[in-house]
């Protein structure tokens, strides 16, 4: 079709892990001065197939083409000389440099520093001026915020001469408009000739910048196409193999008594910076309450505090009761027994032992229930009974809970902290981030059992940077921006843009025709973020 | 996703390690002009060949299971500790005290007192640490060894000062009373018929040893207690998202880990030497770092790596006395031995792990 060859192509990759074939004979054309999405599920393979392309693992079978060349890619060394740059999901910055000596850092040229920074500097300027890419270069790392870094992982990429620039999920920590812009810089780059290839999980951004999109499935490529011809439900079906549900499937809630009722939460952290500036909020029974906002605003904090993780000022109740913020029933086991449940954010670093078997995890918060105990020894059988149980109600694959809980994909991992704290049965879920990492399928199991157990008369904290989660999930929605809250709407009343410019800091007049009830309740919270 | 069969890790990655620092070994026998393959014959003769051997070879093995089940059970709660050998002095300062002080009627009822003391005494010296830990924030690798020290100082003192029998030179205590002292191994086997060289220092500790390692099994990985020690260890965040209390966990895992450390006294103070003497532990404390590391920080690993180091400790000092070979080259043949199963451990591990997975394929 195109008489040009392609920037990049793979033929007949494949690459096993043991038993499990992560790529299985993968081939992708990507022409020069387009930007190509892969999309999948987490697990499909996306991030396998891009290491192999990066150097970090050697396929089993199959070559890759660079400008029409077979280019062996042995180490990142090959891959930076091939002009392939990278942009990681988690930033490889030093915090503590500025943007300059980040750039420069692994490309230095000579013993003394000096020149090579000189030049750096030169060359950032030209970049910042081509492509849009302004960044302070004397401004430290720790100083800018994370749509700031990822321009610098960018330039970095650039500087070392990359015609290809690969981001994996690069989305995830940005704002909506933070996003926006990196679409736009992503449409400067593919105007000045260069190649770039995407990699989400997120349909929307396909849609939105993408030329073509291919959508791998189990370590296959199920289907490339051009993403002018495709839709989001199409593109769905092709990475999860079955049509699912985008928007969740519920009736209005139908709040009753108050649960959760917070006033003035504040929290210092180590650092004596304030994480939290006075928040107040409630839950009512039978309502999800979901929290927009960018991630570091003070979010984990709040679930922290009503988590008993982290001690704070202020003050919290429960069904009527006062909760201990400070003191000696200030921990998770003593909210356990007040019926607050926690599916913490971070699951694989809080809400599970990756190093335990699966079982074992069944218990974890609850291992001194009498139920799991047997005199001095804890009852392993219990244990191990009720864990198949779970496993079966709540559909974790493998079905098997003598495998370690790191063996379980990010999906069915949540399915085990889910099945652990929902079937509790606790008057207050904490929910914290309960799809991140998670295929789609499991997405919408996540999501009925979340409504679920709303339905059942339970009170949800819900806690996502997904705005779409958030929007689909909540019967009311609050934003968090800076430790403070920038006002409550309702998911009926509002779009990602509004919510996405709470989100950012810049609250929206009191014009709108918000919820009366909705009014009533936030009269001080407003108040005080202005 | 298993890289290669459980056995694989805890089998034949310790043998493959051994056997290169045996090799390695006996290069350096090699090279000081003696014959290597003469020496582990001498070695194992002395150590394995006759049961006046294995006498001694078991009573090192028993020190050595003690001080390694503690630094393993620390390990448990990603903690590390490095003061066994202060531990297991002060332990023996609670024996000789349990033993100096009451008239004992018989040795049983000794044995139970003098284990109780050792316990205590053993543990008070860890909770020390443990709380400026957990409180304070100072690293227990750290105090743990400036407190091997001050319990160095300490003994130093009691003894000269204090235990010293009047008119006496030796830093040391009185004997104690014949009816504290334990039947050997050699007094239980020929009473039931079994001959066993007399005059060998292994004695009923051994049994207690062997019970501790089963106690520590249950401990670990079927009470509650074990249950969140090893989550605290395992991730610090997840515990506290459990409401696991980090104070109390480090507080009682350092207590059991001293404790266990001190218990060794029962073996070499009221056992063996039947007395208190100075630097009594003789570094036990720091072997069963290695002990520990070897045996995976499981009690079956633990015992049986103690008598692999009884074996070497033996072995060692039967080259020391039937060849030119020094002394010191048995501490380096130890040294070797520690460095290959615990610091190189991931040398052997990448490479066998590499066949495992090239074997799982072939099989596919």
């Amino acid at each position: 079709m195109n008489e040009q060859a392609p920037a990049i192509e793979l033929k007949g990759i494949s690459k096993a892990f043991g038993p499990v074939q992560a790529n299985k004979d993968i081939s992708i054309r990507v022409m020069p001065g387009t930007i190509h999405g892969i999309i999948g599920e987490n697990g499909a393979g996306k991030s396998t197939l891009m290491s192999i392309l990066y150097g970090f693992y050697k396929a089993d079978a199959g070559a890759v083409f660079i400008s029409g060349q077979k280019t062996a890619i042995p180490d990142s060394q090959a891959a930076i000389a091939a002009g392939i740059g990278m942009v990681f999901q988690h930033f490889k910055l030093v915090e503590n440099f500025t943007v300059l000596e980040n750039v420069v850092l692994g490309a230095e040229s000579g013993a003394r520093l000096g020149p090579s920074l000189a030049k750096a500097r030169k060359e950032l300027t030209q970049l910042a001026a081509d492509y849009e890419l302004n960044v302070d270069p004397d401004a430290l790392i720790e100083n800018i915020g994370v749509g700031m870094q990822q321009r610098v992982e960018i330039l970095k990429a650039l500087y070392r001469q990359a015609d290809i620039l690969i981001l994996d999920e690069p989305t995830g920590v940005l704002t909506p408009a933070e996003a926006d812009h990196l679409f736009r810089i992503l449409e400067g780059l593919k105007a000045q000739g260069k190649t770039i290839i995407l990699i989400t999980h997120k349909l929307r951004e396909i849609m939105e910048v993408t030329d073509t999109v291919s959508v791998m499935r189990r370590g296959e490529m199920t289907a490339t196409v051009k993403t002018s011809e495709t839709s989001p439900a199409e593109l769905a079906e092709l990475m999860v193999g079955r049509k699912v549900l985008l928007r969740v499937d519920k009736v209005p809630a139908q709040p009753k008594d108050m649960v959760l009722e917070v006033d003035n939460l504040e929290v210092i952290d180590d650092k004596g910076v304030k994480r939290l500036k006075g928040i107040s909020l409630n839950v009512r029974a039978g309502e999800i309450l979901g929290i927009a906002g960018v991630s570091g605003n003070g979010q984990s904090e709040l679930l922290e505090v009503l988590g008993g993780i982290q001690s704070a000022t202020g003050r919290v109740k429960l069904n009527g009761q006062d909760i201990d913020l400070t003191g000696k029933h200030s921990d998770g086991r003593s909210r356990r027994k007040r019926g607050i449940a926690h599916v913490p954010e971070d699951r694989q670093r809080e809400g599970l032992i990756m190093d335990f078997k699966a079982w074992e995890n069944v218990a974890f918060g609850y291992h001194h229930e009498e139920e799991y105990n047997a005199g001095l020894l804890m009852d392993q059988a219990a244990i191990k009974d009720d864990a198949a149980g779970k496993f079966t109600r709540f559909d974790v694959r493998p079905d098997n809970p003598m495998l370690e809980a790191k063996n379980f994909s990010g999906g069915n991992q949540q399915k085990i902290v889910l099945a652990r704290e929902i079937e509790r049965n606790p008057d207050l879920l904490l929910v914290g981030q309960p799809t991140r990492g998670v295929d789609i399928g499991a997405i919408e199991f996540i999501h009925q059992r979340i409504v679920e157990l709303r339905d059942a008369g339970k009170a949800i904290l819900l806690v996502s940077v997904e705005l779409e989660e958030i929007l689909s999930l909540s019967d009311r929605i609050a934003v968090i921006f800076d430790g403070q809250m920038m006002g409550e709407k309702l998911p009926n009343d509002t779009d990602e843009k509004e919510l996405g410019l709470m989100m950012a800091g810049m609250t929206k007049e009191p014009d709108g025709p918000v919820h009366e009830a909705v009014e009533a309740q936030l009269a001080h919270v407003d108040g005080e973020a202005k | 996703m298993q890289t290669m069969p459980k056995w694989a890790d805890i089998v034949l990655i310790p043998v493959i390690n051994l056997l290169l620092a045996f090799i390695i070994s006996g290069f350096v026998i090699l090279a000081i002009g003696e014959d290597p393959i003469a020496a582990v014959g001498l070695m194992v003769e002395g150590a394995l060949g006759s049961s006046y051997g294995w006498g001694f070879t078991l009573y090192y093995a028993t020190n050595f299971i003690f001080t390694g089940l503690a630094v393993a059970v620390a390990f448990h709660a990603a903690l590390f500790n490095i003061g066994g050998e202060g531990q297991a002095a002060l332990g023996g300062l609670g024996v000789a005290l349990v033993c100096l002080m009451i008239p004992w009627p018989h040795w049983t009822v000794a044995l139970v007192a003098a284990s109780v003391g050792a316990t205590l005494f053993g543990a008070l010296w860890a909770i020390i640490p443990a709380y400026l830990q957990a409180k304070r924030g100072s690293h227990v690798v750290i105090t743990t060894i400036m407190f091997n020290f001050i319990a160095a100082a300490l003994l130093n003192y009691v003894l000269v000062n204090i235990l010293r029998p009047k008119g006496t030179m030796d830093p040391a205590s009185a004997k104690f009373a014949e009816a504290t002292h334990l039947p050997t191994i050699s007094d239980m086997l020929n009473a039931v018929g079994i001959p066993f060289a007399a005059r060998t220092p292994a004695n009923i500790t051994l049994i207690i040893a062997l019970l501790a390692c089963v106690a520590v099994y249950y401990l670990i990985w079927r009470t509650k207690l074990g249950y969140q020690i090893r989550a605290f260890g395992k991730s610090q965040a997840a515990a506290k998202y459990a409401g696991i209390s980090s104070v109390k966990i480090i507080m009682v895992t350092m207590a059991i880990s001293g404790g266990l450390a001190g218990l060794m006294a029962i073996n070499n103070v009221m056992g063996e030497a039947e007395r208190l003497v100075l630097n009594s532990v003789e570094g036990a404390g720091f072997i069963g770092i290695a002990v520990a590391l070897m045996g995976r920080s499981h009690p079956f690993g633990v015992l049986l790596a103690s008598i692999l180091f009884g074996f070497l400790y033996q072995g060692g000092a039967e080259l020391a006395l039937w060849t030119t070979i020094p002394r010191d080259l048995v501490v380096v043949i130890q040294a070797l031995v520690i460095l290959f199963t615990g610091a190189l451990d991931g040398m052997v591990r990448a490479p066998v792990e590499r066949v495992f997975l090239m074997m799982r394929k072939k099989e596919a």
